[in-house]
């Protein structure tokens, strides 16, 4: 079963006050995220991402289509225990601690008594805010509040959880815990929807992705299975090159830009054509070492901008 | 706990730390201040000025909090999104438009609690200080009557602030629920109005506005209490009744128009 199906799912906004018109905010969506995956989606903003997730937790109505979490329809009371969602950029009440925040959602799912005080507190220590959870949530800076809201989300101990931009307003320790929790989540066999605009964290965490621009599904898959993000080359840094070896390989075209970055160290960038692996035996057989390699994948920004250039450009050639 | 009361309990906590007691304590200090001087410079009419003035100051504090506080009860929850959150968690939109109700009926019932018990202690102190026959109705319990319908009257404005903060801004949400009010206490006006034009449609209209906004002026009986004149028991159960009919349409109608709202 799926946890989370969309068919032909749709959104438009009246804008204008006595002749409204149809803002098209998602296009028909269509896409499902199997149980126990963790599914990135990804779009720059205003690409849809949040308009989908509001959708699926009913804060905002379908223009058109359907939707199912869980195999149960959009705005089911019971489906709503088995889920958790972190708004983008949360605000929570500022009168009340991190802690009585979280025992005010946690009574809403009906816990109470000491089993509720152990899941607070097992949460907020989870998010790092263990010392703090008597801190007036007024107190707290953003990328506190953003973890105050991860709490929050996981406090029913969800089967799927809802993530709009989970790393936003946090800084690199920040992010890196937040990437470590969606793995957890995914160890315990949790489904992980999260939308993001970074696709080094859709690299570490997803299983699959879809990629949205202007409210369109333009792509959707295995990021290696996604033709406009694939690897368009190497980056590769080794120290201890001879001049004469870096020398036959530019001349042989292995090689297409070679940079001496110091200490000894050559930064080359290897065209699609050569094989990492070949080449690399062979530098490490005249003596170099290997200092880091990455794929030079066409970053997601480009794959935005191309998509958001051709999608204005088919508006101006397509019918009016 | 259900969802109603765990969202009603969250709205009081949030109108005490909203520092609305300090609400109460300038109640307090007003009236004991108003005793004192009233005390100096009347005689024989002070025990009945304080009862005028303490039931009119709790109508005035409590018209304002329900006010005030009803306007943003849904238009802050919404403004700031902390309603995203609760509203994905096992809470329907009417249960959060009813929670939100209670909570401030809860609040205001406390501090209509409190300013009566104030009240009534200046009232006990002037007591002291005056003739026997005077003291023996300084303290009437029937006065409470007029309390209670005080009560009622402000569960009604605050059930139109709701109403209204359902789908406008809080500005609005203020000037209308006051434009009711105060239209509200002149509703008999409106009955009457065939007596002073002659236009048919005008008297239709004003007999139809007479039956549709919310009549305030029912709820008022401080003359009475005042002046120790019978309130009888069938006509605070019939204002009461009309009042919890009023607030059931006005819930019913809010819960309607939030749970068709889309959350931009």
């Amino acid at each position: 079963m799926d946890a989370i199906r969309t068919e032909q799912l749709t959104k438009h906004f009246p804008i204008g006050f006595w002749r409204p018109r149809p803002y098209v905010a998602l296009h028909p969506l269509t896409l499902s995220v199997g149980a126990g995956e963790v599914f990135g989606f990804l779009g720059p903003n205003g690409a849809g991402k949040t308009t989908t997730l509001k959708l699926l937790m009913q804060l905002i109505f379908p223009t058109g289509g359907t939707a199912e979490i869980l195999g149960r329809p959009l705005g089911d009371a019971a489906t709503k225990r088995r889920i958790g969602y972190l708004p983008e950029n949360p605000y929570f009440y500022d009168y009340l601690t991190a802690e009585e925040l979280l025992t005010y959602f946690a009574g809403l799912f009906g816990y109470a008594g000491p089993e509720r005080r152990t899941r607070v507190a097992r949460l907020l220590d989870a998010v790092g805010l263990g010392a703090e959870r008597r801190l007036p949530l007024r107190k707290f800076s953003k990328g506190m509040v953003q973890r105050v809201g991860i709490a929050q989300a996981l406090i029913n101990d969800p089967e799927v959880v809802f993530f709009d931009e989970p790393m936003s307003g946090l800084d690199p320790l920040g992010r890196r815990e937040i990437r470590e929790l969606i793995l957890r989540l995914r160890g315990e066999g949790r489904t992980v929807f999260f939308s993001s605009h970074v696709l080094s964290d859709a690299e570490a965490l997803c299983s699959r992705v879809a990629i949205l621009v202007g409210g369109r599904l333009v792509a959707s898959g295995a990021i290696s299975e996604i033709q406009a993000l694939d690897a368009g080359g190497w980056d590769v840094v080794v120290r201890g090159l001879q001049p004469a070896v870096l020398d036959a390989l530019t001349r042989a075209g292995r090689v297409t830009t070679s940079t001496a970055v110091g200490g000894d160290r050559y930064a080359l960038e290897l065209p699609a054509s050569e094989q990492p692996h070949v080449l690399l035996s062979e530098l490490a057989a005249s003596g170099a070492t290997l200092v880091s390699a990455h794929p030079l994948r066409s970053s997601l920004e480009d794959f935005f901008v191309r998509e958001v250039a051709a999608a204005s450009r088919d508006r101006r050639l397509g019918p009016s | 706990m259900p969802a109603v009361a765990r969202v009603a309990v969250n709205v009081f906590r949030e109108s005490v730390r909203d520092k609305v007691l300090y609400n109460l304590v300038a109640f307090a200090v007003l009236l004991m201040a108003a005793s004192y001087l009233i005390g100096q410079l009347t005689a024989g009419q002070d025990v009945k000025i304080i009862k005028d003035l303490g039931l009119a100051a709790i109508a005035t504090f409590g018209l304002l909090i329900a006010i005030f506080i009803g306007i943003g009860l849904v238009w802050k929850e919404v403004e700031r999104r902390s309603i995203y959150s609760i509203l994905s968690k096992p809470v329907s939109r009417a249960q959060f438009v009813v929670g939100k109700y209670l909570g401030l009926v809860l609040t205001l019932s406390v501090n209509v609690i409190v300013m009566s018990a104030a009240w009534y202690l200046v009232l006990a102190y002037m007591a002291t200080t005056v003739g026997e026959a005077t003291a023996a109705t300084a303290t009437d319990p029937a006065m409470l009557k007029a309390v209670a319908l005080i009560f009622v009257e402000l569960m009604l404005v605050t059930a139109l602030a709701l109403f209204f903060s359902t789908f406008s801004s809080p500005f609005l949400s203020a000037g209308l629920t006051m434009g009711l009010w105060v239209a509200g206490h002149f509703n008999e006006d409106l009955r009457n109005f065939q007596s002073v034009v002659d236009s048919t449609a005008a008297a239709w209209l004003a007999r139809g506005l007479y039956y549709l906004l919310p009549n305030f002026a029912a709820f008022d009986v401080k003359y009475q209490v005042v002046h120790g004149l019978p309130v009888p028991a069938s006509y605070l159960a019939s204002t009461a009744l009309y009042g919890a009919v009023y607030i059931t349409l006005l819930l019913v109608a809010s819960v309607a128009v939030f749970s068709r709202r889309d959350f931009k």
